[in-house]
């Protein structure tokens, strides 16, 4: 099948927008939670065209783990520069040093669950009381729960059976004081959408999406990026391989894909083609079948 | 490239979340690491075939008891258009979740056991459909395989169902009735010999073919503002942009509106879009308004076009509610009432009656509970400028917000 016949769904776009500026209206302080991946940098543009010619009345925010592809962050950087964001960055290396979270440990530690302790923080900090954030109910299972305005506790805690109904294209996003709202613009989008979304928006992303070289090992059927935060055993050696990813998480959660595919067209070509799901490639998530549930539970998002 | 979104809704075990894995399954949006997680789930559980339903039952919860407790929302594509399915709970206690999961589609589908019949949830089902006015009604006759695939059960069944359809909603409205066993994907999205007495199509065909339901865009304009673009910079000094996203009909630069409340007037200078100027924008787009004038205008008025029906400027709202919380609803007390933008302080006056909804039955009650249906009246602080759904559903709902608990409480349709 070829890609040219799969076109983004425009009604996704308006339904997207409408909830952004249902953000903007409805909050005294929100922040888009950006990574740096393909759904942030969609949720970026988002905002751009809800509030055209105004400038996006939020800032970004960056919960940077220390372990992010040093590619992501080059395009971070670039991207607040280009368009003119203001730029938040609080850093998990804080919260260790500060003793609020703790490093991980053996050849499978990795940073992603400790990030919710940075987050919870930088909320407090900054008295955010909504964080709009790149998740899709397609991704997960317990994701497809989710509302559009996700309301938490102080604790940041997802409680899925108190879930506030929402009905037509109205949001409730009222809360009491200490209390904050998760807010996801593209929870009905598919990882095709986002893809087709970028193609027909011609918007940049990170390279590391793109097919090129890099050192990786082989670890239970998946290969994962050599970097110096990944803990490896001596069995694991690293070799060089074409490969890129389709999910931009932490060096020490994200598996790349053997992947010719550098362009566009080819990336979604691959999509249409996978045998494997996105998050399939998200380490973190193989930890139990209810991995995602838990963390939501603590506050993730 | 369009987006149908459908509610399927059923009883316990009546095999729902099997058709919507079937759904997937059989259009390739399983992915082989799902697949296999899948397999392995089902193994654990003992089970010797594939349990499809496990796929959609997401929550530890729904999994330990093998149910749906919320609204799963499902995706999957063809090449022609994207569907989003929103997988409602057949449990009598959350019936709020199947308003929740109806109020944003365009198709109702009923599954109905072959072996069981009509059952009081297929009459929920039902009335909670004619109450949302869902244009398109599915009834999927499921389980064939465990009645032989008999076509004079299946025929009994239509015909028990459509007796439910004289003076309601879909009286002279296509009701579509399809035989099918989701477990062996038959009549789901592949023909099958057993069933070879039914001439129509399988149930993704005949989805594939529903002409889409544009009738927002008929109905009277209107424009309720979200948010007031001002970027005071040098290039865009002056701009004063309207953003929203248009309710109901259409609008075009050079039309003449109306700004409600206050009723000022002006003409459309542009519409745009990031920066692109439209002549014309229509029913579900989010668009930026530019006015002739500089006028008063703020999030929550309504732009509505001079020499059409004016929704009614309503201090006292009749409605048809659907109460959603634990706390039951008590005449006297006061909401927030929220509708599109606005949220108005208002009081509950009276509960005219309360509907059983599985007879129709309408008795007289002074309080409403969770998951009850009636008539209310409101009195608001505000004029609310609603339609009746009825003649323009996208302004014709609102909700009620606890001005304590900030929970949404009641959805409601006005009459």
């Amino acid at each position: 099948m070829s890609s040219i016949q799969w076109q983004f769904p425009r009604a996704l776009e308006d339904e997207a927008i409408y909830i952004l500026r249902e953000t903007a209206a409805q909050f005294e302080r929100p922040a888009i939670l950006f990574s740096g991946g393909k759904d942030s940098i969609t949720l970026v543009r988002l905002a751009q065209k809800a509030f055209y010619p105004g400038k996006i009345p939020f800032p970004l925010l960056h919960v940077d783990t220390g372990h992010n592809f040093p590619e992501t962050i080059e395009f971070r950087d670039w991207l607040v520069e280009t368009l003119g964001l203001e730029l938040i960055v609080r850093n998990v290396q804080d919260s260790i040093n500060q003793g609020k979270a703790k490093e991980e440990t053996g050849k499978y530690a990795s940073r992603n669950a400790l990030q919710t302790v940075t987050l919870l923080d930088a909320i407090e900090e900054l008295k955010f009381d909504a964080c709009i954030g790149g998740a899709r109910r397609d991704e997960e299972k317990a994701r497809a729960k989710e509302r559009i305005f996700s309301v938490r506790d102080e604790f940041g805690q997802w409680n899925a059976k108190m879930q506030r109904p929402e009905l037509f294209d109205m949001l409730n996003g009222k809360i009491n004081i200490g209390e904050n709202v998760r807010v996801f613009p593209i929870s009905n989008w598919t990882e095709l959408d986002v893809w087709n979304y970028i193609r027909e928006e011609e918007l940049a992303i990170p390279s590391i999406y793109f097919s090129h070289e890099r050192e990786i090992i082989e670890r239970d059927g998946m290969y994962w990026p050599f970097s110096p935060y990944l803990n490896t055993t001596e069995e694991e050696v690293p070799f060089r391989s074409k490969v890129r990813f389709r999910t931009v998480g932490d060096m020490t959660c994200t598996a790349a894909v053997l992947s010719e595919a550098d362009k566009l067209e080819d990336i979604i070509e691959e999509i249409l083609a996978a045998k494997i799901s996105e998050r399939g490639a998200r380490i973190d998530d193989k930890r139990s079948e209810a991995a995602m549930e838990k963390r939501k539970q603590a506050g993730y998002f | 490239m369009d987006v149908l979104r459908i509610t399927t809704s059923g009883s316990v075990d009546d095999g729902k979340s099997t058709l919507i894995g079937r759904l997937l399954y059989d259009t390739k949006s399983i992915t082989q690491d799902k697949m296999e997680a899948l397999q392995a789930a089902s193994k654990r559980k003992g089970l010797d075939f594939t349990d499809l339903s496990l796929l959609t039952d997401g929550l530890i919860a729904e999994r330990e008891q093998g149910i749906t407790i919320d609204v799963a929302h499902i995706y999957f594509s063809t090449p022609n258009r994207k569907y989003i399915i929103a997988d409602t709970p057949g449990h009598f206690e959350y019936t709020r979740n199947m308003v929740t999961g109806a109020s944003t589609s365009q198709v109702s589908l009923i599954l109905i056991d072959a072996r069981k019949g009509i059952v009081e949830q297929t009459y929920r089902h039902f009335f909670i459909a004619c109450m949302l006015r869902i244009p398109h009604l599915v009834v999927c006759i499921n389980k064939m395989d465990l009645v032989e695939y008999d076509e004079a059960r299946y025929n009994q069944i239509v015909e028990d169902f459509r007796q439910l359809l004289p003076g309601s909603y879909y009286e002279n409205l296509e009701v579509k009735c399809i035989p099918i066993s989701s477990l062996y994907g038959e009549n789901v999205v592949t023909r099958t010999e057993k069933i070879g007495w039914y001439e129509g199509e399988p149930l993704l065909e005949f989805l594939e073919q529903i002409q889409f339901d544009r009738n927002d865009r008929n109905h009277p304009a209107r424009f309720p503002i979200q948010y007031v673009i001002r970027p005071k910079t040098e290039q865009f000094h002056d701009f004063r942009g309207f953003a929203g996203k248009i309710a109901s009909g259409s609008f075009n630069v050079g039309d003449t509106i109306v700004s409600l409340p206050n009723g000022q007037k002006s003409k459309i200078k542009s519409i745009e879009k990031f920066g692109e100027q439209l002549t014309a924008a229509h029913a579900g787009e989010s668009v930026v308004i530019t006015l002739e004038d500089e006028i008063d205008i703020s999030r929550g008025n309504i732009l509505v076009q001079e020499g059409q029906p004016l929704p009614e400027a309503r201090r006292e709202v009749q409605a048809q509610i659907c109460w959603m919380d634990q706390h039951k609803l008590t005449p006297g007390k006061t909401y927030l009432l929220q509708h599109g933008p606005t949220r108005i302080k208002s009081k509950v006056q009276q509960i005219t009656n309360v509907t059983e909804v599985t007879t129709n039955r309408v008795e007289e009650k002074s309080e409403m509970g969770l998951n009850d249906i009636g008539r209310i009246v409101l009195k608001t602080a505000q004029p609310v400028f609603a339609d009746t759904y009825q003649s323009n559903p996208a302004n014709g709902t609102f909700i009620l917000v606890d001005e304590f608990s900030n929970a949404t409480v009641a959805v409601g349709f006005v009459e």
